[in-house]
C-alpha cells in the first residue's frame, strides 16, 4: 500500500468488511521476567520493556486479612504504612514521595498485601531507601490511627448508603461465610476496636520480619538490582509463603440461596448479584470457563449484555466474570437495574444459561470471542505495567508462564461441543445465589 | 516528544498520525467537535444519548460490534460538555476494519427506531446508577446551576432531567448527526504500528467521500464575570456534611489555566497537599477533602469539595478553607513546594503518555483546542508558571467575589 493510491469512491463496497487477520494466528508470548535473589532470600521478578524512563516497584507481603485475628488489623496495618517512623511523620514521608513526583501505593487483599511504587527512572535513587525505612521501622502514631479509625468509619458511613456497596458484601459472605477472609466484612465497631498495639505487632511480624517478594517493571536501570540490594538486602524479610502453605480456612457456603434486602426504601435501582462457588486455578476447567464465561457475561458483544442491555434497555451495564480468588474463585454475575426490571432482568440471566445449556455455540459467535480475546491479551502485552499484572497474579497463584500458554491454547482450540458440557456442569441455575439491594 | 503528522482531507477532516513500532497494535481515535455545550437547553443529554446511538447500526453495516470484535478489537466512546471521542485498539494487521467501520458511521447512521428506544432506557439507568441512586449523586446539578448562570456549562452531560432523554425523538437523531458529525467537524488520528502513508491511503480511501458538510461555528452565550459571592443550602438524606466550593478560572487555552491547574495541586493534590495537611491531619475538621478544577475548554471551575466530621460546624469548616485561601492569596509559595507540585506534573504527563491510547487521544484533543503541538509544550508551560503569578492568580480566582459555596447538609443527623 502507498500514498498514490487513487480514490476509490464508486467502487469502494461499503457493505463488504475488509478481510481480517483471525486470532488464532497471533502468536503470544508473555515477555519473560529476571528472577534475583536478595541476600536474604527475598525474589526480586524485574520485567525490562518499554521505552519511557519510568518504574513501578512492588513489595508484596504475605500479610493479607488471611492472617490477621483481629478483623481489619491487615488493611490498617498497610494503610497506614506511610504515616509515620521514628525519623519522619507522615507529612515528611509523603512530602517526600510527592515531590519526586512519586506515588506510593498502598493495597491490602486477601493473602497479600503491598506497597507499589511508580516513579522516574531518575529518581528511584532517592525513593527506595525511604520505601525501605518505611518497612522496617513505621510506628505507627497513636493520632494518626486515631484519625484513621474515625475518617474510615465516616467512609462507611457513606458507603453503607450505597446498594452496589452493600451487594458487594453480602454475596461474598454467602458464598465464602463471613468469617472466612473473602467474606468478611469491617463493621463500624471493628474500626472503634483497632489498638495500636495491634498493629505495631503485626507490622512486626508481617512486616519487618514479613515475607516478601518484589516485582518491578518498566525500562529499568542497569543497576537497579544492586540499589535493592542495598536497601533491602539486609533487612530482616523473609522468602514467601509457598502456595501450597498458604491458610486455607474452611468455606461454608449459605444455605439458603436468594434474598431480597431494602437498603435504601427511596432508590431507583436494585443490585443484583447471582453467584456460585467455583474453583481455584488450578483446577482443569478454571481457564476453559473463562471462555465460556467470555461468550455469557464477559465482554460487550456477550449474550448478557446484548440480551439485558443491548434488546431490553433494563441496565446501563451487565457483566459476568470468575473472581480473582487464590483458594477458591467464584462465578459472579453483576448488574445494577431500575427497580421495576429486577425481576425481568434476573429471568434473562437464567434464561441466558439455560441456553448455553441446551443448545451449541454458533461458530462466528464462538470466534468473535476468541478473537476479541486474542486481540484484548496482544493489547495487554505491550506495556510493561500489564505484563506485570499478568506475571504477578501467575507467582501469586502459585502457577508458571505454562499456564499463560496454555490458556491461549484452550481460547484458539476449545469446541462448541466442550463448552455446552461446561454448561451443563457449571451453569445450573439452581446453584446460584441470587441477591437483590434496593 | 510526542511525533505526529498531520494533514487534511479534501473534506475538511483533520488526520493526525502518530507511529509506534513498539506495539502490535493501532489505536483509531474519531474526535467530533460536539459536547453538551452545543444542546438545546430543552433537550439536554442529547449529545451523549447520541454516542449511544453511533453503536447502533450505520447505513452499510447493521452492526457495530461484532466485526470488530472479531478483528480482535475493542472500543469505547466517552462525551463530555466540550466534544465527543470514540476509540478503538485492534491489532495493527486488521487496521482497515476500524476505518471501515468509523467511516460508515460518519457518512451515515442507521437512525433505528429500535436503537433509539433501546438506548433511550439504557441512558436512563446510567442517570439513575450514577446520579440518583447514590448519595451526593445530585451535587453537579445543583452547583453547575449555581455558577453558570447564562453559559451552557450549567447542565451536566448526561442531561439536566430524565424527561429530556424520555422525549428525544427520531427526527432529532437525524438533524444531530448532519449537523455536527461531519468530516469537516471531525478529527481522526491513527496511532501506534503504522506508518503515515498507509494511514492516508487508508483515510483517503474510506473517509475521503464523504460529503464534508457545513462547518459548525459555535455562539455560546459566554459567562457574564462573577461579582458576588454566592450562597446555597441543600439538605439532603446523606449521612455527613459536606462542602463545595467552586470558583471560575480560564479557559483551557489561556496561560492562567497552567497556574490555576498549580494552585489545586498546592491545595489538594496529595497526602502533603495544604488542605489534607491542614484540615484532616492538623484541624481535623475533614474526613476528606480534595481540590481540582474542572479543566473545560470555555472558562471552567476549581472546585474544593470536602466531607465534614460529625459535629463541626459548616461555619467553622467553611472558615478554615477560606484561612487556606487567604494563605495562598497572601504569601509566595516556597519554592520547594512549588518545584514538588511541578514535579508532579512532570510525572503524571510522563505516566499519562505511555499509554498509545492515551496519547491518541490527547492528540485530537489538542488539535481540537487548535494547535496539536501543544501537547509537547505543556511541561515548558508548567516549568515556567512563577511563585509570582501563583499569588496572583490566586487572588483574582480565590476573590470572595468569585465565589460559590454550596453547603449540603444531613438531614439525618
Amino acid at each position: 500500500m502507498n500514498g498514490m493510491e487513487v480514490k476509490t469512491s464508486a467502487k469502494l463496497n461499503r457493505a463488504i468488511a475488509p478481510p481480517i487477520k483471525d486470532a488464532v494466528e497471533f502468536e503470544l508470548n508473555l515477555p519473560p521476567y529476571r528472577k534475583t535473589l536478595l541476600s536474604n532470600g527475598v525474589e526480586v521478578y524485574a520485567i525490562d520493556l518499554g521505552n519511557v524512563e519510568a518504574m513501578m516497584v512492588s513489595w508484596i507481603f504475605d500479610a493479607g486479612n488471611s492472617w490477621e485475628e483481629k478483623k481489619g488489623i491487615a488493611a490498617a496495618a498497610n494503610g497506614l504504612l506511610k504515616n509515620g517512623t521514628t525519623d519522619r511523620t507522615a507529612f515528611a514521608i509523603n512530602q517526600h514521595f510527592e515531590y519526586y513526583g512519586a506515588y506510593l501505593n498502598r493495597a491490602a487483599q486477601h493473602e497479600t498485601a503491598e506497597l507499589t511504587l511508580h516513579c522516574l527512572n531518575k529518581y528511584v535513587g532517592e525513593l527506595l531507601p525511604v520505601v525501605a525505612e518505611l518497612i522496617s521501622d513505621s510506628i505507627y502514631p497513636g493520632e494518626e490511627l486515631d484519625i484513621y479509625k474515625r475518617n474510615s468509619q465516616q467512609r462507611l458511613q457513606v458507603s453503607l448508603k450505597k446498594s452496589d456497596f452493600v451487594a458487594n458484601r453480602l454475596i461474598d459472605a454467602y458464598l465464602y461465610d463471613e468469617k472466612h477472609p473473602y467474606g468478611k466484612y469491617a463493621l463500624m465497631e471493628d474500626y472503634q476496636a483497632l489498638e495500636r498495639e495491634d498493629l505495631v505487632a503485626y507490622f512486626d511480624r508481617y512486616y519487618r520480619h514479613g515475607a516478601c517478594r518484589i516485582l518491578a517493571a518498566g525500562r529499568l536501570p542497569d543497576d537497579l538490582i544492586q540499589r535493592l540490594e542495598r536497601s533491602f538486602g539486609n533487612l530482616p524479610l523473609r522468602p514467601p509463603v509457598a502456595y501450597g502453605s498458604l491458610p486455607a480456612p474452611a468455606i461454608i457456603p449459605a444455605a439458603t440461596k436468594k434474598y431480597n434486602i431494602v437498603n435504601d426504601p427511596n432508590g431507583v435501582q436494585g443490585s443484583i448479584r447471582i453467584a456460585r462457588n467455583f474453583p481455584n486455578r488450578h483446577h482443569p476447567d478454571f481457564q476453559k470457563v473463562q471462555v465460556l464465561n467470555n461468550v455469557f457475561g464477559g465482554y460487550f458483544g456477550s449474550r448478557l449484555m446484548a440480551n439485558i442491555r443491548e434488546d431490553k434497555g433494563y441496565t446501563y451495564g451487565i457483566h459476568s466474570w470468575l473472581v480473582n480468588n487464590i483458594q477458591a474463585s467464584a462465578l459472579m454475575i453483576s448488574t445494577e437495574a431500575g427497580k421495576e426490571v429486577c425481576a425481568p432482568a434476573i429471568e434473562e440471566v437464567y434464561k441466558e444459561m439455560e441456553l448455553l445449556r441446551s443448545e451449541l455455540i454458533e461458530e462466528e459467535e464462538l470466534q468473535m470471542a476468541r478473537n476479541f480475546t486474542i486481540g484484548t491479551i496482544l493489547g495487554d502485552l505491550d506495556g510493561p505495567f500489564h505484563v506485570a499484572g499478568r506475571w504477578k497474579n501467575i507467582l501469586l497463584n502459585g502457577l508458571d508462564g505454562n499456564y499463560f500458554n496454555e490458556g491461549v491454547r484452550i481460547i484458539k482450540t476449545i469446541t462448541p461441543e466442550e463448552l455446552q458440557e461446561l454448561a451443563v456442569k457449571y451453569l445450573d441455575p439452581a446453584v446460584f445465589y441470587e441477591l437483590v439491594v434496593v | 516528544m510526542i511525533k505526529y503528522d498531520r494533514f487534511q482531507l479534501d473534506n475538511g477532516l483533520r488526520v493526525l498520525v502518530h507511529e509506534d513500532a513498539s506495539t502490535p497494535m493501532v489505536v483509531v481515535n474519531v474526535l467530533y467537535d460536539v459536547g453538551a455545550r452545543d444542546e438545546d437547553p430543552k433537550k439536554t443529554g442529547f449529545a451523549h444519548l447520541f454516542e449511544h446511538l453511533m453503536f447502533g447500526g450505520s447505513v452499510n453495516i447493521d452492526d457495530f460490534e461484532t466485526p470488530l470484535q472479531l478483528a480482535g478489537g475493542e472500543n469505547n466512546a466517552y462525551t463530555t460538555n466540550d466534544f465527543t471521542n470514540y476509540y478503538i485498539q485492534l491489532p495493527a494487521e486488521n487496521i482497515e476494519t476500524a476505518f471501515w467501520l468509523e467511516s460508515d458511521r460518519m457518512l451515515s447512521l442507521a437512525f433505528s427506531e429500535k436503537s433509539l428506544e433501546v438506548q433511550r432506557k439504557v441512558v436512563m439507568e446510567e442517570f439513575k446508577e450514577h446520579y440518583l441512586n447514590k448519595p451526593y449523586g445530585d451535587v453537579w446539578f445543583k452547583l453547575r446551576e449555581l455558577v453558570y448562570k447564562e453559559h451552557p456549562y450549567r447542565w451536566m452531560t448526561i442531561g439536566s432531567e430524565l424527561s429530556h432523554i424520555e422525549q428525544a425523538r427520531l427526527e432529532d437523531v437525524k438533524g444531530f448527526f448532519f449537523k455536527y458529525y461531519r468530516p469537516v467537524n471531525a478529527i481522526l488520528v491513527v496511532a501506534g504500528k503504522v506508518n503515515t502513508a498507509q494511514a492516508r491511503s487508508l483515510a483517503e480511501k474510506w473517509f475521503g467521500d464523504i460529503p464534508a458538510g457545513d462547518k459548525y461555528s459555535r455562539r455560546l452565550p459566554h459567562e457574564p464575570l462573577q461579582r458576588e459571592a454566592r450562597k446555597l443550602t441543600i439538605h439532603a438524606q446523606v449521612p455527613l456534611d459536606a462542602l463545595y466550593k467552586c470558583y471560575p478560572m480560564a479557559s483551557r487555552t489561556e496561560p492562567g489555566y497552567y497556574v490555576a491547574d498549580l494552585l489545586t495541586e498546592v491545595l489538594g493534590g496529595g497526602a502533603s497537599s495544604r488542605l489534607h495537611q491542614a484540615l484532616i491531619k492538623e484541624k481535623r475538621l475533614f474526613s476528606q477533602i480534595d481540590c481540582y478544577h474542572t479543566g473545560s475548554v470555555d472558562p471552567g471551575l476549581v472546585v474544593i469539595e470536602g466531607r465534614l466530621i460529625k459535629g463541626v460546624s459548616m461555619e467553622d469548616a467553611d472558615k478554615a478553607v477560606e484561612e487556606e485561601l487567604h494563605r495562598l492569596q497572601n504569601e509566595l509559595v516556597d519554592e520547594k513546594e512549588l518545584e514538588k507540585v511541578k514535579n508532579k506534573t512532570e510525572a503524571a504527563i510522563v505516566f499519562e503518555d505511555m499509554s498509545v491510547m492515551n496519547r491518541a487521544n490527547s492528540l485530537a484533543i489538542y488539535e481540537l483546542l487548535g494547535d496539536v503541538n501543544m501537547m509537547n509544550t505543556e511541561l515548558e508551560k508548567y516549568r515556567a508558571v512563577s511563585a509570582g503569578a501563583m499569588l496572583e492568580t490566586a487572588r483574582r480566582i480565590f476573590d470572595p467575589l468569585n465565589s460559590n459555596t454550596l453547603y449540603y447538609l444531613s438531614e439525618t443527623k
